[in-house]
C-alpha cells in the first residue's frame, strides 16, 4: 500500500499494520461486492419481472414501479417531477398546456393550481413501488405447476432412495472386503466416470422401450438403484477413513457385516450420506436430457425441467409469468442448499479433490 | 494412491494360500453381496449397452420398421466425414470449447482466490453466495438470462449501451454471438470448479508461503511459483471436465436453438445433433455410431491430456 509513509508519525508499528489491514480489507470486500453484485444480477433481474405487470414491462423500468398519480377533484392526474424555484417538486399535472401548465401540490391542494412555465413533456414522471404478485398464481395455473412439481418430487425421492441403498452398499463392499480382483473392478467403476452416456443411450432406450417403459418414469429411477461411481467413490473414500478397529470390534462381538454397516458405518458417515441423497436429489430436479426423450408426449408425467421449456418459447411475450414461475421453481432446490450446504461443499471437494 | 497399501494388507499373502479359509470364503461371499448392485447395474445399464451400441453402428436399425434392419459395414462411419451436419457440429463444439474451456478455468479460479483470501470479510457468505446459481435449473437459467440477453430491454445490452458507443448484439438470434451468449450463461455454473480449486488453494502448505516472503517473493511471484504448481493437479481435473463436458453440452443449445440449432445451425452441438439423428430422425444405427465417435473422441482427449501432464501438471509426493 502507498499510504504508509503518510501516516508515519501518530502510529506505531503494530497501528500502521493494523490500518494497512484494514485497508486492504476494504478493498478486497469491495471487489468481491462488485463482482457478486454483477453475478447475481440476473436474480435480481428475475426477481423484479415477477413482480410486474405486462404494462410494467412494456415500461421497461428496472423496479416493480409505476407512474404515480393523484386524485384531485375526482379525476386522476400524472405526478411530474417539476423544476420550480423551490427546488425539484412533485407536482400533478391537471391541466396541460403546451408553453405553460397548471400543476396542484398532492402534498397541499388547498392551495389551489399552480402555474408552471415550460413543456411539461420533457419531465420526468415520478415513480413508485407497485408490484403485483398476480404472475405467480397465473404461471402456477398455466404450466400446471403443481402436478410438475408433484412428478418431479417423487422421481427425485425415489431415485434419491435407490442411490442411496445402492451406493452405500457398493461403497461398502469395494471399502473392507478383500476379494479377488477387487482392485480392478474398481478401476472400471472409475473409468465409467469419464464414459459418455451418449454410448449406452440408443441400446438402453430401445431396451426400456421393449418392456414397456416407455413413456412411464421406471427409466428415470430404476437406473438409480444400482449404484453409481461418482457416489461410489465418495462414499468409499469416506469410509475407508473410518478406523477399522471399530468394525472389528462389532465382528468380535458377533455382528455381521450388514449389521457393522448398519450401526458403525452408517451413523459415522451421516454428512457423506447426506452429500450424495442431495447430489442426486439435484441431479433428478434438474434433469433434462432422460425425461425428454423418456416422457416424450407424456404431458401428464412431465417433470418441472420440461414443463418448464414452454417457458422458454414464450419469454418474450410473457416474462412475467416465466419469470415467476423460475422463481417458485428454485425455491425449493435453493433452500435445501441453503440448509444442507456444508455437508455439499465437503462432497464436491471428496471427489473434485481426491482421485 | 499410497494408502492402497494399508487397505488390503494382507492381500497378497492371503492370495497365495491354496485352499482359502473359512473366514475368507465368508468375507468374500459377503463382499460380493454387497458388490452386485454395481456389478449387475455395470452389465446391464453399461458393458452390454455399449457393446450393442457399437453393433448398432454398423446397421441401419431404425425402430419404426426394424424388421427392415441390415449389417451396412463401415457405412456410418465413413458417413461421419462426409456428413455437412457433421462438419457443422464440430465447427460448433470446438468454437465453444476454444472459448469457454479457459474461462472455465480462469474464472473459478479468480473466484477461488477471491473467496480464499484472508482479506475478504465474510468469505462464508461469498462463497455461498457464488456457488448459489449453480443451484438453477438450466432451463431455468436459460430463461433468466435470455430476458437479461434481450437485445432491446435486457439489462445487459443496456449496459453496454450505457459504457459504449456501439449497440448491443441480438444475442441468442445472431449466429455469431450466440456462442458467447451460451459461455456467459455458462458462468453461472461455475460453481463446483470454484470449491474444488478453493480446496486445492486451502491445501497449499503455508511453509511455501512463509519461506518466498522470507526470500522476498512479490505476491505474485508466490501465486505463479507456488499456488499454480501446487494447484496443477485440480486444474488439470477442471480442464479434463470442461472439455468432456463441451461434447456432452445438450440442454442450453436446445432449448436456446428450438431443438434444431437456430439460429442457422449455430447452436448445432455435437450432442444436440446426435439427438437429432437418433430420436428426430429415428435412425439409430447412425446415432450409435455418432455416440460411439464420441466416446473415442473424449478417450483420445483423455489419453492425450494424460499424456502431457507430466511436463505441467505437479504432484506433491512424486508417484
Amino acid at each position: 500500500m502507498k499510504t504508509q509513509s503518510a501516516s508515519r508519525a501518530p502510529f506505531t508499528w503494530s497501528s500502521k499494520r493494523a490500518l494497512r489491514k484494514l485497508t486492504a480489507t476494504a478493498l478486497v470486500t469491495l471487489l468481491g461486492l462488485t463482482v457478486l453484485t454483477i453475478f447475481l444480477a440476473p436474480l435480481a433481474y428475475m426477481t423484479f419481472t415477477s413482480l410486474k405487470t405486462q404494462k410494467q414491462i412494456a415500461d421497461s423500468t428496472i423496479l416493480p414501479v409505476s407512474p404515480a398519480t393523484y386524485t384531485y377533484q375526482g379525476r386522476n392526474y400524472p405526478i411530474l417531477n417539476v423544476p420550480t424555484e423551490k427546488g425539484m417538486q412533485q407536482l400533478a399535472l391537471v391541466k396541460a398546456g403546451r408553453e405553460a401548465s397548471d400543476f396542484v401540490d398532492p402534498e397541499n391542494p388547498e392551495a389551489g393550481l399552480i402555474h408552471w412555465v415550460g413543456r411539461w413533456r420533457v419531465l420526468e414522471p415520478v415513480y413508485v413501488w407497485d408490484p403485483t404478485f398476480d404472475n405467480f398464481p397465473a404461471s402456477w395455473k398455466q404450466i400446471n405447476l403443481g402436478r410438475l412439481f408433484r412428478n418431479t418430487l417423487i422421481i427425485a425421492i425415489l431415485g434419491t432412495i435407490g442411490t442411496l441403498l445402492s451406493s452405500i452398499v457398493v461403497a461398502y463392499g469395494f471399502s473392507r472386503f478383500r476379494i479377488p480382483g477387487i482392485e480392478i473392478m474398481f478401476i472400471i467403476l472409475i473409468a465409467t466416470i469419464i464414459l459418455p452416456r451418449q454410448v449406452t443411450l440408443i441400446p438402453t432406450y430401445i431396451f426400456f422401450r421393449a418392456i414397456g417403459w416407455g413413456g412411464t418414469w421406471w427409466p428415470l429411477i430404476i437406473p438409480h438403484f444400482f449404484a453409481n461411481a461418482y457416489n461410489v467413490f465418495l462414499l468409499r473414500q469416506y469410509f475407508r477413513a473410518i478406523p477399522r478397529d471399530l468394525d472389528e470390534a462389532a465382528m468380535i462381538d458377533g455382528a455381521t457385516p450388514l449389521q457393522t454397516l448398519l450401526y458403525v458405518i452408517i451413523p459415522q458417515s451421516v454428512p457423506a450420506i447426506t452429500a450424495v441423497g442431495l447430489f442426486h436429489f439435484f441431479f433428478a430436479w434438474n434433469d433434462f436430457f432422460e425425461p425428454l426423450i423418456y416422457l416424450q408426449g407424456r404431458e401428464d408425467l412431465y417433470t418441472i425441467s420440461i414443463g418448464m421449456t414452454q417457458f422458454a418459447n414464450i419469454f418474450n411475450t410473457q416474462p412475467g409469468l416465466a419469470t415467476a414461475a423460475a422463481m417458485m421453481t428454485i425455491a425449493l432446490p435453493v433452500l435445501m442448499f441453503f440448509l444442507a450446504q456444508r455437508a455439499f461443499m465437503q462432497g464436491i471437494v471428496i471427489t473434485g479433490v481426491e482421485k | 494412491m499410497t494408502t492402497t497399501n494399508h487397505i488390503f494388507p494382507a492381500g497378497r499373502t492371503f492370495m497365495q494360500r491354496k485352499s482359502l479359509s473359512k473366514l475368507a470364503r465368508r468375507e468374500i461371499h459377503w463382499g460380493l453381496a454387497f458388490l452386485s448392485p454395481w456389478i449387475f447395474g455395470f452389465l446391464v445399464f453399461t458393458l452390454i449397452p455399449m457393446v450393442v451400441s457399437l453393433i448398432f453402428s454398423f446397421t441401419n436399425y431404425n425402430p419404426i420398421h426394424p424388421g427392415q434392419t441390415k449389417f451396412i459395414g463401415l457405412t456410418n462411419w465413413l458417413r461421419l466425414f462426409t456428413d455437412p451436419f457433421m462438419t457443422q457440429a464440430w465447427k460448433v463444439t470446438l468454437r465453444f470449447a476454444l472459448i469457454s474451456v479457459p474461462l472455465s478455468i480462469l474464472f473459478p479460479l479468480g473466484l477461488a482466490v477471491l473467496v480464499n483470501s484472508e482479506y475478504l470479510f465474510a468469505k462464508n457468505i461469498f462463497r455461498t453466495l457464488f456457488y448459489l446459481p449453480t443451484m438453477i435449473p438450466i432451463v431455468v437459467s436459460v430463461i433468466i438470462w435470455g430476458g437479461i440477453m434481450n437485445s432491446e430491454t435486457g439489462w445487459l445490452n443496456r449496459a453496454i449501451e450505457f459504457l459504449l458507443p456501439v449497440q448491443g448484439p441480438r444475442w441468442y438470434q445472431d449466429e455469431f454471438w450466440v456462442i458467447p451468449a451460451l459461455t456467459i450463461m455458462g458462468f453461472w455454473g461455475v460453481g463446483n470448479a470454484m470449491v474444488v480449486m478453493l480446496a486445492g488453494l486451502q491445501g497449499v502448505p503455508t511453509e511455501l508461503y512463509d519461506a518466498a516472503k522470507v526470500d522476498g517473493a512479490t505476491g505474485w511471484q508466490r501465486f505463479f511459483h507456488i499456488t499454480l504448481p501446487m494447484i496443477s493437479p485440480v486444474i488439470f481435473y477442471q480442464l479434463m471436465l470442461s472439455l468432456i463436458g463441451s461434447f456432452q453440452y445438450f440442454t442450453q443449445a436446445y432449448i436456446i436453438g428450438n431443438g434444431r440449432g437456430d439460429p442457422n445451425g449455430a447452436t448445432l452441438f455435437y450432442n444436440l445433433y446426435l439427438y437429432r439423428v437418433a430420436f428426430n430422425f429415428l435412425d439409430m444405427g447412425y446415432g450409435a455410431t455418432l455416440a460411439w465417435a464420441m466416446f473415442i473422441i473424449v478417450l483420445i482427449l483423455t489419453i492425450v491430456l494424460f499424456k502431457t501432464q507430466n511436463r505441467w501438471v505437479y504432484y506433491a509426493g512424486g508417484e
